[in-house]
């Protein structure tokens, strides 16, 4: 199992857009994701209704992991969405 | 169920339109489904969840990609509510407990809701996203209409509770021709969006719950009224005044003036160079109000160069060569948090340290700001005028107007929204060039209301005689020592209440630009002297419902007279 520790970069935190974008990537990649806030309980990362209820804010650190034939890659390009600022 | 229709309904009007047409009401929530026991297999009742949730979730798409834009965007996330993993799961779960479809896909989404509405603020709006999922999955099963806008052929005037943000992304505006809503006040969504696209609309008028589909009515917002199987004579005297305001907006636009010629110039308020453009065309006189703050969230966690600044503030001057602009520093707290800036958690960001608190906190910040705004300045011909938010003290006042002559800034004033600097407006226009009233923030702490908070919304209105005799008091003090007290702030975009403001001495309005067009008619109808005995009537009064009645009637019988 991958893990990845990372800090939210969008400036409106995992809230609307960025939530929807996460979740669809994470649901596509076709890993089981799961997205945890600070040491609090993961949830499936391909549910739009678990990951918006973590109510993650700007500058939150959340952990990732993930479980298939290609975990990292599937981390490296969810981790890096979670650090970009989607909101405009 | 039969109840007779209401011929007249009162409510509070938004702007001066005149509206007639056909009802489509906004059907009511569907009731909760029985929790009786289901009479189906347990893989049936999946298999007819499963398939109205996808139904609901390529529809909600489907109207997603036509809406486009930010409505897109809310739409998808609820088209992906619905086909949500744990969701799936929690329905799963109540199906095997042996209830029907309908009972489980409510119960699992009501779970969902309470979570979400339990954590408040936005977290709590999403929560009537998920509301109007539900709803949908179980009309869906029953096989009837989802409840929510209609949408028939035809244009109407849409009757509702309260439209919801979710709701107004679904409506065809270019096929409304007005909205009367039961609940909701001046401040509601319902507002906010007749306001933006300057649809004719009657709020809180509890009555219409009466007004049945297909009945005729004649919306008048002047006079907050809707009234229903108009005469031959109300319909000809409706459709004359929509034919006025019609050639009124194509009319060539004047400078804002009051009757007696006295000028009143009209502003705009942007939140970015993009609408300077459509302002101007609207004949915005200049900025009232530019606010700053997207150029630093935009900037990601650290603040944008001055040469970045300079670059935006160009755009900006260069959309008004000889006009005035007025600049507002970056307006930021815990409340509007920006890392570099104030990162504290505070238990009541509206009295922490936000405006020029914070920034005075980081002067370098302030610096840059006002350094990068005074380069703007020099490149173009625009009259940059530069303003603090959240100034509370004369001390305060003479500290950035010191520091921004410094930087190189012409004009440099305050703006008035804490009651402590508008009580002593003559000593802080002792040392600013000029005041600008924030009357959504004057409001909320004149009132101690918080403006996000819905509990508190009633008391958030800026006709409330305590917030207009604070405004007197800065207009008064603007007279005496001869320096520019003007208004930025939803009150200066009521056309009825912006005459009130320039009574008590507002010298300037400013507004967001789909609300020049009512304020700059409404001003003409009204003399200095005029406005100068509303604004009494309006300072007389107990209360804010009182203080617009009141001055309502008495100008209705000035133009009668």
């Amino acid at each position: 199992m991958a893990e990845r520790t990372v800090r939210i970069g969008s400036s409106h935190g995992l809230h609307a857009r960025p939530a929807k974008l996460f979740t669809q990537a994470a649901s596509s990649s076709g890993a089981s994701v799961t997205l945890a806030k600070g040491s609090g309980k993961p949830v499936n990362a391909a549910s739009i209704l678990g990951v918006i209820s973590l109510g993650v804010d700007h500058g939150d650190y959340v952990t990732l992991t993930a479980d298939g034939d290609n975990a990292e890659q599937v981390l490296d390009d969810l981790a890096e969405l979670l650090v970009t600022d989607h909101d405009e | 169920m039969t109840s007779s229709t209401p011929a007249l309904v009162s409510g509070t009007g938004i702007g001066q339109g005149v509206a007639i047409g056909v009802v489509a009401r906004m059907s009511d929530p569907l009731p909760p489904p029985a929790d009786s026991p289901s009479t189906r297999t347990q893989a049936d009742e999946a298999e007819r969840a499963r398939t109205s949730l996808r139904i609901v979730a390529r529809e909600l798409e489907s109207r997603g990609q036509a809406a486009g834009g930010a409505a897109r965007d809310v739409l998808e996330a609820q088209a992906m509510m619905a086909e949500d993993p744990m969701l799936s799961e929690a329905i799963d779960e109540a199906l095997a407990a042996g209830k029907t479809a309908e009972r489980a896909v409510f119960e699992a989404f009501a779970s969902f809701r309470d979570q979400l509405a339990a954590m408040g603020g936005y977290l709590g709006e999403r929560a009537a996203d998920l509301d109007d999922v539900s709803q949908r999955v179980i009309a869906d099963l029953g096989g009837v209409p989802a409840p929510g806008v209609p949408s028939p052929e035809h244009p109407f005037v849409l009757v509702a509770r309260d439209l919801a943000p979710a709701d107004t992304a679904m409506l065809d505006l270019d096929k409304v021709l007005g909205l009367v809503t039961s609940d909701g006040g001046p401040t509601s969504h319902t507002a906010i969006l007749a306001r933006e696209k300057s649809i004719v609309a009657v709020v809180g008028a509890t009555d219409a719950t009466g007004l049945a589909d297909g009945t005729v009515v004649i919306l008048d917002a002047a006079s907050g009224t809707v009234i229903a199987n108009p005469t031959d004579q109300q319909k000809a005297d409706a459709e004359r005044r929509i034919a006025e305001r019609q050639a009124a907006a194509v009319a060539p636009v004047t400078p804002g003036a009051l009757a007696d010629g006295t000028a009143i110039p009209l502003l705009a308020n942007l939140g970015s160079s993009a609408g300077a453009q459509a302002a101007a065309d609207a004949g915005a006189e200049g900025v009232g109000l530019f606010r700053t703050e997207f150029l630093f969230l935009d900037a990601g966690g650290t603040a944008p160069t001055i040469e970045q600044q300079r670059e935006h503030y160009l755009r900006l001057l260069q959309a008004f060569p000889g006009k005035k602009v007025v600049v507002r520093v970056l307006d930021a707290g815990a409340d509007k948090p920006l890392q570099f800036l104030n990162d504290a958690h505070e238990e009541n960001p509206a009295l922490g340290l936000r405006g020029l608190r914070a920034l005075r906190a980081s002067e370098d910040i302030l610096r840059e700001q006002l350094t990068a705004l005074a380069q703007a300045d020099a490149a173009t011909q625009a009259e940059l005028w530069v303003m603090a938010p959240m100034v509370s003290t004369v001390e305060e006042t003479g500290y950035f107007v010191g520091l921004a002559r410094e930087c190189g800034i012409r004009t440099a004033g305050v703006m008035v929204e804490v009651p402590s600097a508008a009580l002593l407006a003559d000593r802080v226009l002792g040392r600013a060039d000029f005041a600008s009233i924030g009357t959504n923030d004057l409001t909320q702490y004149t009132l101690a209301a918080d403006r996000m908070l819905g509990s508190v919304a009633a008391l958030q209105d800026p006709w409330h005689p305590a917030v207009l005799r604070l405004v007197g008091e800065v207009g008064a003090a603007g007279a005496a020592v001869g320096k520019p007290v003007g208004i930025c702030g939803e009150a200066a975009a009521d056309p009825l209440l912006a005459v009130v403001l320039v009574g008590l001495g507002a010298t300037s309005l400013s507004m967001s630009t789909p609300a020049l067009t009512d304020v700059r008619a409404s001003l003409l109808n009204y003399t200095i002297d005029e406005a100068r005995q509303l604004a009494e009537i309006a300072l007389a009064a107990d209360g804010a419902a009182e203080s617009r009645a009141a001055v309502a009637a008495a100008a209705l019988s000035m133009k009668e007279a």
